[in-house]
Parts: C-alpha cells; sequence; structure tokens
C-alpha cells in the first residue's frame, strides 16, 4: 500500500495541475505549476529518489518557472484575463488527454508489473556486487543506506558518458548562441 | 507501533527543538546584535536600555541586560501595528507573500548538522532533523523557492517601486544561483559526499577544509595535496561567501529594498507582521547560509584541533553531552559569522545594479568554473603523471588567460554609443 503521503502529494500535485487551467489569471496558473512541480518532487522523494526530486525543484521549479512568471509579470498579460475560452482547443485538449490515457493503459496492459522488491538490507546489499568493491557505492549498500546520488553519477559517467557530453557541447553551443544573437552590433 | 510513535515523537522534538528554540530566536538575536554592532562601528551607543522594567514594581533600579530584551519590544510592537491592507494589491498574493518568503527559510534548517550525537537511555541521537544524503543540494532547492515570496510581493503590491524591487531581486537571485552552485563543486569533490553530517564528521577527523592542521587526532602539517587544495578551497570560500551576501539580499548587495532608489523595495507596500515576517525571512536566510558556510568551510560543530573524539567520550550520569558541547561549539561559530555579516553591511558601500550583474556573471561564474577544473586537477593529481599534470596546469592557465582576455574585451564594447 503506498504511503499516506504518496497521497498527500498526489493530490497536491492534482489539485495544482487543475489549477493550471482553470485560473484565468496567468500568474495564478503559474504559481499551480509550481504546486504541481512541489507534488511531483514529494512523489520523487517518496521512491527513495532524493537526487531526483531534488533537482526537479531546483531547475523547474527554482529556476524555469521563477522565469516564467518573471515574464508574464513583465508583459502584463491583461487581455489573457478577459478572453473567453473557444470550443477547438478545449476539445483537442480533451483528445489529447483520451489519447494519452489510451496509450498509458496500452503501456501498462503490456509490461510484466512485478511486486517490486523492498529496499531492505538484504536487497541493498546484493545489489553491491555490481559495483567496486572498495567504493562508495559499495560501502554505503552493504550499510543498508541507498546512495542514490553516487548511483547516478556512476550510471551517467559509466554507461552514458559520450551522450553526457554531448549534451554538454549542446547547451554550450546553445548558450553561446543566445549571446551572439542578442547581442547588438557595436557601431 | 510503539517503535513509530517514539520516533516520530523524536523527529517533531528536533524540528521545534531546532526550527523554533534554535533557529527562530537566532533572528531577534542578530536584529540587536545588528543595532549594538552598528552602534559601535557610527561611535553611538544603540540600545542598551530595554530590560525588565522593575520598577513598575516598585523597586530601586531597573535590570537592563545590555538591552538584550529589546528584540522582544520591537516584535511586541511590529504585533501590535496596524496590519493595513492597501486598496490596489492583489489580495491573495498579497497575503501569500510573506509566507512563501519565511517557510522555505525554516525548511532548510532540516538538514543542517547543528551537532554530532547525544545518547540517553542507551539511545543515541544525531543532532540533525533529517539526515540525508543530498544537503546543501536540498539547501539550494528550497532557499530557491523564497524567490517567489519576493517576486509576487512586488508584483501583488501593484505600485511602481515594489515592482522594481521584485524584478531586480528574482535577476539577482538567479543569478547568484549558479555563482552558489557552481562553487561548491570543489568542496563537494573534495569530501566525495553530500551528506552534510558526514562532511562534518570528515571534518573533525582530518581538518576543517580550510585549517587542515590535524589528522586522526593529532596535530600535524597537511600533506602536499592538502596543502594544494587550500588555494581552490579558499577561492570557493571567497565566491560562496559573497554569493550568499547577493542571494541573501543582505548589503551591499541589497538592490531589491534599496532606499535611496526604491523607497523600500518589495516591502513598501506591507506593514505590521506581514512586514515583519520578510524581516524575518531574510534574516533566516542569513543564519541559515552562515550554518552553510561554517558547515562546508569551517568545520561545522566540530572543535578542531583532535578535540573532538576526546570530547565525544564525556558523559555525565550516563548522558553524552559530546552533542550538546559541539552544538554550543557550531551556534558560536554561527554567530561569530553572523557578527561577519553585519560588519559588512556596515562597512561597504550599496552596489550599483549593473556592478552587481558584471561580478555575477563576469567574474564569479566564470572564477567558481575555472576554479571546478583547478580543483579537479589538484585532486586527480596523485593518480596522474607528471607530464599529464604538465599539460593540464599549462591549458588551465591558458583558459583562465583566454577568460580575463575575453571579459577584458568585453567590458571595453560595452561603452554609451555617444549620442
Amino acid at each position: 500500500m503506498p504511503s499516506p503521503l504518496f497521497w498527500l502529494f498526489a493530490t497536491l500535485m492534482l489539485i495544482g495541475g487543475i489549477a493550471v487551467i482553470s485560473f484565468r489569471n496567468p500568474v495564478a496558473s503559474a504559481m499551480s505549476v509550481v504546486a504541481c512541480f512541489v507534488g511531483l518532487a514529494g512523489l520523487f522523494i517518496g521512491l527513495s529518489t532524493f537526487f531526483v526530486g531534488v533537482i526537479q525543484i531546483l531547475v523547474y521549479t527554482g529556476a524555469v518557472m521563477v522565469l516564467f512568471i518573471f515574464i508574464i509579470m513583465l508583459l502584463d498579460l491583461k487581455n489573457e484575463e478577459k478572453r473567453n475560452s473557444k470550443y477547438a482547443p478545449i476539445a483537442a485538449g480533451l483528445g489529447l488527454v483520451v489519447l494519452f490515457t489510451v496509450q498509458l493503459v496500452g503501456v501498462l496492459s503490456k509490461s510484466p508489473n512485478p511486486e517490486a522488491p523492498p529496499l531492505d538490507r538484504a536487497t541493498l546489499a546484493a545489489a553491491a556486487g555490481d559495483y567496486l568493491t572498495d567504493g562508495k557505492i559499495a560501502s554505503s549498500l552493504n550499510a543498508g543506506q541507498l546512495p542514490d546520488v553516487h548511483l547516478i553519477g556512476h550510471m551517467l559517467f559509466t554507461q552514458y558518458n559520450f551522450p553526457l557530453q554531448i549534451i554538454g557541447v549542446l547547451l554550450l553551443v546553445a548558450t553561446i548562441g543566445v549571446v551572439v544573437l542578442s547581442k547588438k552590433p557595436a557601431e | 507501533m510503539p517503535e513509530i510513535f517514539l520516533n516520530l515523537a523524536i523527529i517533531i522534538t528536533k524540528i521545534v527543538f531546532f526550527t523554533f528554540l534554535v533557529v527562530l530566536p537566532l533572528v531577534p538575536l542578530s536584529v540587536y546584535f545588528e543595532r549594538r554592532f552598528s552602534a559601535v562601528i557610527q561611535d553611538r551607543v544603540g540600545p542598551n536600555r530595554v530590560g525588565i522594567p522593575l520598577t513598575l514594581l516598585g523597586m530601586k533600579k531597573d535590570f537592563h541586560f545590555f538591552g538584550l530584551v529589546q528584540p522582544i519590544a520591537d516584535g511586541l510592537k511590529l504585533f501590535l501595528k496596524e496590519d493595513f491592507t492597501p486598496e490596489h494589491v492583489r489580495k491573495a498574493f498579497y497575503w501569500m507573500a510573506p509566507a512563501l518568503t519565511v517557510v522555505p527559510a525554516l525548511i532548510t534548517v532540516c538538514v543542517v548538522p547543528f551537532g554530532s550525537s547525544v545518547s540517553l537511555f542507551g539511545h543515541t541521537e544525531k543532532l540533525v532533523i533529517a539526515d540525508i544524503d543530498i544537503g546543501p543540494l536540498f539547501i539550494f532547492s528550497v532557499a530557491s523557492l523564497s524567490v517567489y515570496g519576493i517576486t509576487l510581493a512586488g508584483w501583488a503590491s501593484n505600485s511602481k517601486f515594489p515592482f522594481i524591487g521584485g524584478v531586480r531581486s528574482t535577476a539577482q537571485m538567479i543569478s547568484y544561483e549558479i555563482a552558489l552552485g557552481l562553487s561548491i563543486i570543489p568542496v563537494l569533490l573534495y569530501y566525495g559526499d553530500l551528506n552534510l553530517s558526514r562532511i562534518v564528521q570528515q571534518q573533525a577527523d582530518h581538518g576543517w577544509l580550510l585549517l587542515p592542521l590535524w589528522k586522526n587526532g593529532t596535530l600535524s602539517l597537511p600533506d602536499l595535496n592538502t596543502a594544494l587544495f587550500l588555494i581552490p578551497a579558499a577561492i570557493a570560500f571567497l565566491i560562496f561567501t559573497i554569493s550568499i551576501f547577493a542571494e541573501t539580499n543582505r548589503m551591499p548587495f541589497d538592490l531589491p529594498e534599496c532606499e535611496t532608489e526604491l523607497v523600500g523595495g518589495y516591502h513598501t507596500e506591507y506593514s505590521s507582521m506581514k512586514f515583519a515576517m520578510f524581516f524575518m525571512g531574510e534574516y533566516a536566510a542569513m543564519v541559515i547560509g552562515s550554518a552553510l558556510i561554517v558547515t562546508l568551510f569551517l568545520g561545522g560543530w566540530s572543535i578542531g584541533f583532535g578535540l573532538d573524539a576526546i570530547v565525544a567520550k564525556w558523559e555525565i550520569f550516563g548522558v553524552g553531552i559530546a552533542g550538546l558541547i559541539h552544538l554550543g561549539c557550531f551556534l558560536t561559530k554561527l554567530l561569530i559569522f553572523i557578527l561577519f555579516f553585519i560588519l559588512v553591511r556596515w562597512t561597504v558601500p550599496r552596489f550599483r545594479y549593473d556592478q552587481l550583474m558584471k561580478l555575477g556573471w563576469v567574474v564569479f561564474f566564470e572564477a567558481a568554473l575555472l576554479n571546478v577544473f583547478l580543483a579537479a586537477l589538484i585532486i586527480a593529481a596523485p593518480q596522474l603523471t607528471a607530464a599529464i599534470i604538465g599539460i593540464g596546469a599549462v591549458l588551465l592557465v591558458a583558459i583562465t588567460l583566454a577568460v580575463i582576455w575575453v571579459a577584458k574585451v568585453s567590458d571595453d564594447t560595452v561603452r554609451p554609443i555617444p549620442a
């Protein structure tokens, strides 16, 4: 049975999600997205992936949404509040929801759903064999802790090292591109 | 089942004790220190009268604790003031904003290790609310939420100066978060750990990051590698401390509430306890920022000089009191650092906004990034051959010079275009 905290954060997330589309005020909608992201981070932490949860808050809630709100406030979208919603976008949105639900049902019905092993000492110690015996990961797995940050780092820098570097270069190019494009030519 | 209730009771006790009996009282205390210290700096006396008014009870003399009761009087005054809500504000956000500034600052308390551990009836308890493996990241992520409070306050006030204050604050906090996050990467590389209690334990055993003068309980000079690491550590300390100043909107970076330009900045339209909550949030963020600096760079709760192992064995009536001694040590360091914050506020003049942004983006960002490479080189050096170390060092120097050159060139072209 999921813990009560799961229900708490799932409810927070759903309320946030519904509030995004029901508020007229763009800032209120943006704040609802923030609530939704906080709920999502809570769900991640409930799954013992502290790192993913915290990064979720740090990146999306702490940086991306702040920029969103920043822009909304600067633009001062008064027209947005008066606008009446038309039927076509609502129908399209509902269609997307239905499609997504169908896809979800399809995936869930095909994928095997075995009971996940509980994160107790024995499971963690058994997993320690895959890593260097004197390393940090193995020692904390043997001690009955889940070193999620170290595990993610290990995975990224051993199995996905090349894609990681490519993404790094891509981001660098994007950053420099933005600077070049936004800089006015000096006279 | 009783096990669960016991654990729950312990956690709630810890939350109440650390948040409401340790960190929150530090807020009025630092306000008092701020006023007294600024008075000393400006050759005044400061508030030194408010104490226990024994004359009201018919005694001869008042008992004034150097004015230490002043913060309570200040707090009482703020509670009793009229809570005025202007007509033109956006009500819901106007009410939400003060809470959104205080709450994140107080949530971050939960990963700060206040002391080693206290043992009672054979039960050992660490003096930290949540001993999770992502301490510094948790503090950064939750602290980054406090920007909403300030931004919303500026926007919801629906008037010009608060809005400019809110916008300034958003831009400033986002910019300095980058320098803040990058600057501690060398430190985390050195520890190889993100758990703040383990980081402090490591410092207690092997010397503080900025003072590695003992090893395994005996005083000794650091080996070459540790000594060399003092360079990136010092750079990281400098960048991190200054970024904390900017992140908590303290002088010399308090542009969001710059009185000479913006009246009061984002809290211009607030009064009474709502204003006090912004005040509290700011000071609580300062306390947590100092706590993080002390924890990462200055040994956290450890007394240092190899004394921690000795203290850890002390007991009074079967109660292990090492944790309490360490708690005292931590709070002493914290207060010294808060005094440093106050000293800086009353000595350094305020920056201009473009200077602030330039410092963050052109100086700190690059310096922190280069510092990461320098630290990585020093940490990896024992496993590398001399040739590779040499190539790495040459490359690093070349990149540093290139960055300095680019910064200089970009500075030249930003000159105002003549009309």
